[in-house]
């Protein structure tokens, strides 16, 4: 690894017996390096996201709308607003003389058309620069309009894409607890961190009904604003990603007392360990009885199905490089169920806890590494003889062009991976990638001349 | 009906721009220099702008792309990016190694009012830039222009950077190429090979961003426009710029640094567009037309003979960037088709000008508008006023093509759903017939769907 930036050092680790050293993250990426990671905005806009009633109105020059046009595939069961793309468009001319009335005029004029239950102004790296007050736009036309219109305050400079989160996270708790007539039935709960891609909320919701829990909000998959407002009402907050949501459910139970528990809904133990916590939660035998009888039934189906998967993995090696850490730690388990070892494994936003329970996780000699970039990841999966790489959009062209199987765990999933359903469709997309005939053609036809005659083909 | 709110009345808008039909600079200017050999481009701003373009681009090409980031934090959006631009410099020659790095700046650099020359020679001075290497930049704000004037802005960067005058006139003629695609790229240089005309391509992303499969991950690939290619372009005998929008000030620059005169062409798509490119091609390398060629012509004529009655009088909505879109209209009108609806967001006084000498006479009837709320939204709303019989556009195009059962021919940046855009060349006389192949085949399948069971024919 002698190409790697000294600077970069203390962000790899190598699991070794007896080695202590504790990685180093949450930093900002060295200027000039080709990092993955995104910004603050990016941060503010996938988790708001999927809040499907409200009009997402993204205050800048136009590529940061353009960019982030209906790129997540966040499913709604009904409206899908949130899926067009609005923008203030800046010119040189509000550069200059500010953008306020441009947004006061855009805003009014989209509320009238799409009549909204509510609506998020995103803040661009610029609207930070030329100084347009954009909460007082805000609260002008809250008051005008009759709904709410929360500035989200996501300058991309700000901070890295974790900040990002925190602030989306405050915009959701402008609107919690703002309805105050809802009653939330016995045993409710909100959940906080998954955005319903491919519908995996769908299948989560459907297992906690099940069990008899009653879901009052998810943050934010499938999201509606009134839902948002009685999310105070519930007894408690299930947090999935804790990197994106975990500042939310902290601040409501100090300001509610809603106690929240960090779960993960990838892979059977994980998965499982989501439903038994709520029912041992909620103190209800009953609960825990329906929650076994559905594992079980679950299992039944899913490890016959596995098996012939884990068969030919068996052995094979992946690398994760993902957004959240807490995500990263759940793949580990969950590739260990079809056979795989993990062999590098990384982050753009972990944190020294979550770090660390990789590092007890992984096996000897897995490299550990935050906020990577394209060479780095190269050189590690070339070290260690990866046959997987498991990441987002900007990784699969590089993990294909090294010749390695790719699953995409981010953002661009086209199939449910969560939940017991979705254990066996990674199972499948692992399959479908590492044994893909392809690898076979990379080499093409060398001819084989008698010894003497014309050139040897050595070109491959 | 994901755009079931899009109405059919048409109301003024100024403040606002809904799905637009352009994107910012930066993505351009990323692009551009990406067909330049051994060149790292590098975004001077936020990290998200230069994931966002990444990402963008990788969708679009499923290539890696490459590209650095100054990575600003609040520190830099105070007190400016130069510190962030040096380390980047000093970062980037030391481990990434590029021959060349090409800056572009963001909204929030411009807005700051980073100087890009005056920090690149502190860069120098301070010995930063190694012996034989090159920093290029080019001022690209986001609030003004488009991503097309990124691109322009780029190219002219590259050239006035390296084109050298000397004594020695060179029997050579200077492409600068529009924004196309790799195959397209490719199939310039075939023609000029064809005519046997020793030409400088610039940019040129073919083997750039359609590399072949060999199980290596190569950051600089093969392709791209080598330093002594752009040095020699001071000696050229003529410049050719395809797109006036993308290459006229890079063509300018060439004519003022080192007196090469040039000639502004449209992109050579379809007939009329490409036979002005070859007479153009054919002047500037004192060539005749081989027969070659003619065949080519010949045999797209035979196809529009072959199949005019299927073309007639078909009404067409076309969306793009102006120097793609003006040749692409001119070629529909030449094959009898009607482009009622034409849009670009990206502004431009030319572009009226040239829709009205095009469609004036033979669609009178036609509506075009472009700039910043030249959007989706408004070609929706002529669209729902008045239907078409066929939309070409980008991927963004799906959404009325499904909302409204219009069938749907993929062209222009970005297609983020469908491959081939990469491979098959959509310029010249060949790409006309590959343009005819897909109108018809859109337009045959759509009429093999919905005929009624009695008139479902066999022949077509």
């Amino acid at each position: 690894m002698g190409e790697l930036l000294k600077e970069r050092m203390k962000q790899i680790v190598t699991k070794r017996q007896g080695d202590h050293a504790e990685i180093a993250c949450g930093k900002a990426s060295l200027a000039g390096s080709v990092s993955q990671r995104a910004c603050v905005f990016c941060g503010s806009r996938v988790v708001l996201y999927p809040i499907a009633d409200a009009l997402h109105l993204i205050h800048g020059p136009v590529g940061c709308a353009a960019y982030t046009w209906d790129i997540r595939g966040a499913l709604s069961s009904g409206p899908q607003i949130h899926r067009l793309s609005f923008t203030t468009d800046l010119k040189e001319k509000e550069v200059v003389f500010g953008g306020e009335t441009r947004l006061y005029n855009a805003l009014v004029s989209l509320i009238d058309t799409y009549k909204p239950k509510g609506a998020f102004v995103y803040a661009t790296c610029i609207v930070g620069v030329i100084g347009d007050d954009v909460e007082a736009v805000c609260r002008r036309v809250t008051k005008e309009k009759g709904i709410d219109v929360i500035p989200v305050m996501s300058e991309g400079f700000n901070g890295t894409k974790k900040d990002g989160y925190k602030i989306a996270c405050s915009a959701l708790s402008k609107l919690i607890g703002t309805d105050p007539v809802y009653k939330a039935p016995e045993y409710s709960i909100n959940i906080l961190g998954d955005f319903n891609l491919a519908g995996e909320l769908w299948m989560l919701s459907e297992y906690y009904r099940k069990m008899g829990v009653n879901l009052v909000a998810c943050m934010t998959g499938d999201g509606r604003i009134d839902d948002i407002r009685k999310a105070h009402t519930a007894q408690l907050n299930v947090v999935q990603c804790s990197g994106s949501m975990v500042h939310l459910a902290k601040e409501m139970k100090e300001k509610y007392g809603i106690p929240f528990m960090k779960v993960s809904y990838f892979g059977i133990e994980d998965m499982s360990d989501a439903l038994y916590e709520v029912a041992r939660f909620f103190k209800s035998e009953e609960m825990m009885e329906k929650a076994r009888a559905l594992v079980k039934e679950e299992l039944s189906r899913l490890l016959p199905a596995l098996q012939p998967y884990r068969a030919q993995l068996e052995g094979k090696k992946a690398a994760i490089y993902v957004g959240g850490a807490f995500k990263a730690i759940s793949l580990v388990k969950a590739l260990r169920l079809i056979g795989m070892k993990t062999v590098v494994v990384g982050s753009q936003t972990g944190n020294t806890d979550d770090y660390n329970l990789l590092k007890e996780l992984c096996d000897e000699g897995t490299i550990i590494v935050d906020d990577s970039n394209p060479n780095e990841l190269s050189e590690f999966v070339k070290l260690t003889g990866a046959d997987l790489f498991i990441g987002g959009v900007k990784e699969r062209p590089i993990a294909y062009k090294l010749g390695l199987g790719f699953c995409d765990h981010n953002h661009e999933r086209k199939e449910a991976l969560a939940g017991y359903e979705g254990m066996l469709n990674f199972a499948k997309e692992v399959h479908a990638s590492v044994c893909s005939p392809v690898w076979k053609f990379m080499r093409g036809p060398t001819p084989t001349l008698p010894e003497g005659e014309g050139e040897r083909g050595n070109h491959i | 009906m994901l755009l079931r709110h899009t109405t059919s009345a048409v109301k003024e808008r100024s403040a606002l721009t809904v799905n637009p039909a352009k994107t910012c600079q930066p993505v351009g200017a990323m692009y551009a220099a990406l067909g330049i050999h051994g060149c790292l481009p590098h975004s001077h701003g936020s990290q998200g702008c230069c994931s966002y373009h990444r990402s963008t681009l990788t969708r679009h090409y499923k290539e890696p792309v490459m590209a650095s980031t100054s990575s600003f934090t609040e520190g830099a959006s105070v007190f400016g990016g130069q510190a962030n631009l040096l380390q980047a410099v000093d970062t980037i020659f030391s481990i990434y190694d590029p021959e060349i790095i090409a800056v572009h700046s963001t909204c929030l650099s411009e807005t700051i009012g980073d100087d890009l020359g005056q920090i690149i020679n502190k860069a120098r001075d301070e010995g930063k830039v190694p012996l034989g290497k090159h920093v290029i930049y080019a001022s690209t704000p986001s609030y003004v222009g488009s991503h097309v004037t990124g691109y322009a802005n780029m190219l002219e960067g590259i050239v006035k950077y390296f084109a050298e005058k000397t004594d020695e006139k060179k029997r050579q003629v200077n492409l600068l190429s529009g924004w196309v695609e790799p195959s397209d790229m490719r199939e310039l240089k075939r023609i000029a090979k064809l005519m046997k005309i020793s030409a400088v391509l610039a940019p040129d992303t073919s083997d750039v961003l359609d590399t072949p499969m060999t199980g290596k991950f190569e950051m600089y690939p093969k392709g791209g426009t080598t330093i002594p290619e752009l040095v020699s372009m001071g000696d050229s005998m003529k410049t050719i710029g395809m797109g006036s929008w993308a290459t006229r000030s890079a063509a300018v620059m060439l004519d003022n640094k080192c007196k090469v005169p040039f000639e502004i062409t449209d992109i050579p798509v379809g007939l009329s567009a490409t036979d002005r490119f070859i007479q153009a091609l054919a002047n500037a390398g004192r060539v005749s037309i081989p027969e070659s060629i003619n065949e080519e012509r010949g045999r797209l004529v035979d196809v529009i003979t072959d199949m005019h009655q299927y073309l007639y009088g078909k009404r067409v909505a076309v969306f793009g960037d102006p120097d793609n879109i003006i040749p692409l209209v001119e070629f529909l009108v030449d094959i009898d088709m009607k482009p009622v609806y034409v849009v670009s967001g990206t502004p431009g006084k030319a572009f009226e000008k040239r829709m009205e000498a095009i469609l004036a006479e033979r669609v009178p009837e036609a509506k075009y508008k472009n700039g910043p709320q030249a959007d989706m939204f408004l070609m929706h709303q002529w669209i729902k006023e008045n239907p078409v019989d066929l939309i070409i556009g980008n991927t963004y195009g799906k959404y009325i093509s499904r909302d409204e059962k219009i069938p749907f021919v993929r062209m222009g940046f970005p297609i983020l759903d469908r491959v081939g855009h990469s491979y098959f060349p959509t310029i010249g006389y060949m790409g006309g017939i590959r343009i005819l192949e897909k109108i018809l085949g859109a337009l045959m399948d759509n009429i093999d769907a919905t005929a009624k069971e009695e008139s479902f024919e066999l022949t077509m």
